[in-house]
């Protein structure tokens, strides 16, 4: 396990409710009445085929899209200011350094980057590898870098709840794994809500699985892999699941 | 390749002369509508000083009316950017304007602010300002949708957003602003003074044609031509500096 230093007050990941959400897109009704949970420190994977508007229910948690219904945490206090976002291109300032990148936040929200803030995004660099290119621009790194870069300016927001939409997908297949067994680690403890079109990124992360389907679009009941998070990719269990997440996938798009 | 791109400017120039030296001697053309680029030559080496201080008063009214044309044109974009009533009051006028041809109000620029450099600085500043303000704008309002939807999940006020990601990502639609205003930012310098001045290489040419000195309208001409193309260089040149993490695929490949 990577030590992250990191506020040592951070308070408790609260579970998230989603009730009676409805939301249409391009004239089309996405879904309606629909609910969903995720549970506090918990990673909840949301799959389904493409088009079915798993990134769209993402944006409206995010706060990012105007939909009805009700995202609320358990805890009682507003979701919106306790949210990271991280989305499926790396969204790196072409012209900003990786440090100032990662802490790009603290600057929009006014604050000064001091001493601190920089000791901790290098602390941050350094647990996803990345220290020795702290000054350099984007540009001059590989997907697989950027991707990292993008989830040490997530992990620099320090928040409670953090979203992703699709975060590795440009990814070749062995850096996913690689980034899925650092997001993993350096995310624990979090109320994690990520969008993937991979059941096997799904079942490797997520203590619980959700599909969604159909038009509109419904989620499955709960699948809870066994075993801690990151799961090998080669447990047959794992593989077995995997196999019948392709088939209902696949099913999901020809109804 | 640097070189390389130097001789290929110089063989483009040496041919061009040659054919205008041949055109002259063919067709025997009398040296008062087409003077020999020699006798253009003599005339810059004699008239050295007087085209260097007719020159050195153009320069100034052009980089004046640059500086200002651009601080006016950026600051435009950023109001048009920040507040909807601005775009709803400043862009039909700013539009407008446009129909309104520069050339046309240069007499009436002559007659309020006078025959000395302002009026000059005015046109200069007049013609820059639309290819500024609109580009800039334009690459104010196309900002990546990812990079506003991250800032506010971050909790970045508006004012933020416009600071930290808007204008930079806009800066390269600028530097496309500037290099369009360095091209043009001549012609409303040259055209305010052919309304009237005292001074300047457009003063000069005027007078020069008038007393049918048509190699000295020629020299300074290649001056202006000199100017123009300097000037361009210069901003090409300090726009690439400024934002080195700007991606040039065309460019770079011919360099190499």
């Amino acid at each position: 396990m990577t030590h992250v230093p990191g506020p040592s007050s951070a308070p408790p990941a609260p579970a998230i409710h989603l009730s009676d959400a409805a939301l249409g897109f391009g004239g089309r009704l996405l879904f309606s009445g629909l609910d969903m949970v995720a549970p506090a420190g918990q990673t909840t994977c949301l799959l389904g085929p493409s088009g079915v508007g798993k990134s769209s229910l993402l944006r409206l948690i995010a706060g990012l899209l105007t939909g009805t219904g009700r995202v609320a945490a358990d805890d009682g206090k507003p979701v919106t200011g306790r949210i990271a976002w991280m989305g499926q291109q790396d969204l790196l300032l072409p012209w900003a350094s990786v440090l100032e990148n990662v802490t790009l936040g603290a600057r929009l929200r006014g604050g000064r980057v001091g001493p601190a803030e920089r000791d901790r995004a290098m602390a941050l660099l350094a647990a996803v590898g990345l220290d020795d290119r702290a000054g350099c621009r984007p540009d001059a790194l590989s997907g697989g870098m950027r991707q990292r870069a993008a989830l040490a300016r997530t992990l620099f927001e320090d928040r409670p709840i953090v979203l992703m939409d699709e975060p590795f997908s440009a990814l070749d297949a062995i850096t996913r794994l690689d980034m899925q067994d650092l997001a993993a680690s350096l995310l624990a403890g979090r109320t994690v809500i990520m969008v993937t079109h991979d059941p096997l990124e799904a079942l490797r992360l997520g203590h619980q699985v959700l599909v969604l389907s159909g038009s509109p679009a419904r989620l499955s009941p709960p699948i809870m892999p066994a075993g801690d998070t990151p799961r090998p990719p080669d447990h047959p269990d794992l593989l077995a699941l995997q196999a019948e997440l392709l088939l209902r996938l696949r099913g999901g798009r020809a109804a | 390749m640097r070189g390389g791109r130097l001789l290929r400017g110089l063989v483009t120039l040496a041919g061009l002369i040659l054919a205008w030296g041949l055109l002259v001697h063919l067709a025997d053309l009398p040296h008062y509508i087409l003077p020999g680029p020699e006798r253009v030559a003599l005339r810059l080496w004699d008239d050295w000083a007087l085209l260097a201080r007719h020159a050195g008063y153009t320069a100034l009214e052009i980089v004046l009316g640059l500086v200002l044309g651009t601080l006016c044109g950026g600051l435009a974009a950023l109001a048009l950017t920040a507040s909807a009533a601005a775009r709803r009051w400043l862009l039909p006028l700013l539009l407008a304007s446009q129909a309104v041809p520069v050339f046309a109000i240069a007499p009436l620029l002559v007659l309020w602010l006078g025959y000395g450099m302002a009026s000059k600085v005015a046109m200069a500043t007049l013609i820059i300002f639309f290819p500024v303000t609109a580009s800039f704008f334009d690459g104010l309002r196309r900002t990546e949708p990812g990079w506003l939807d991250l800032a506010r999940t971050m909790g970045a006020s508006p004012w933020a957003v416009l600071r930290h990601i808007r204008v930079p990502a806009a800066l390269p639609a600028l530097a496309s602003g500037l290099r369009m205003a360095a091209a043009v930012a001549p012609i409303g310098a040259v055209v305010g003074e052919w309304v009237g001045a005292s001074a300047g290489l457009g003063y000069l040419m005027l007078h020069a044609t008038a007393r049918v000195q048509t190699d000295l309208t020629f020299a300074a001409l290649f001056i202006l031509a000199l100017l123009a193309v300097g000037l361009w260089l210069l901003v090409d040149l300090t726009v690439r500096r400024a934002l080195p993490w700007l991606p040039d695929s065309v460019m770079s490949k011919e360099e190499t």
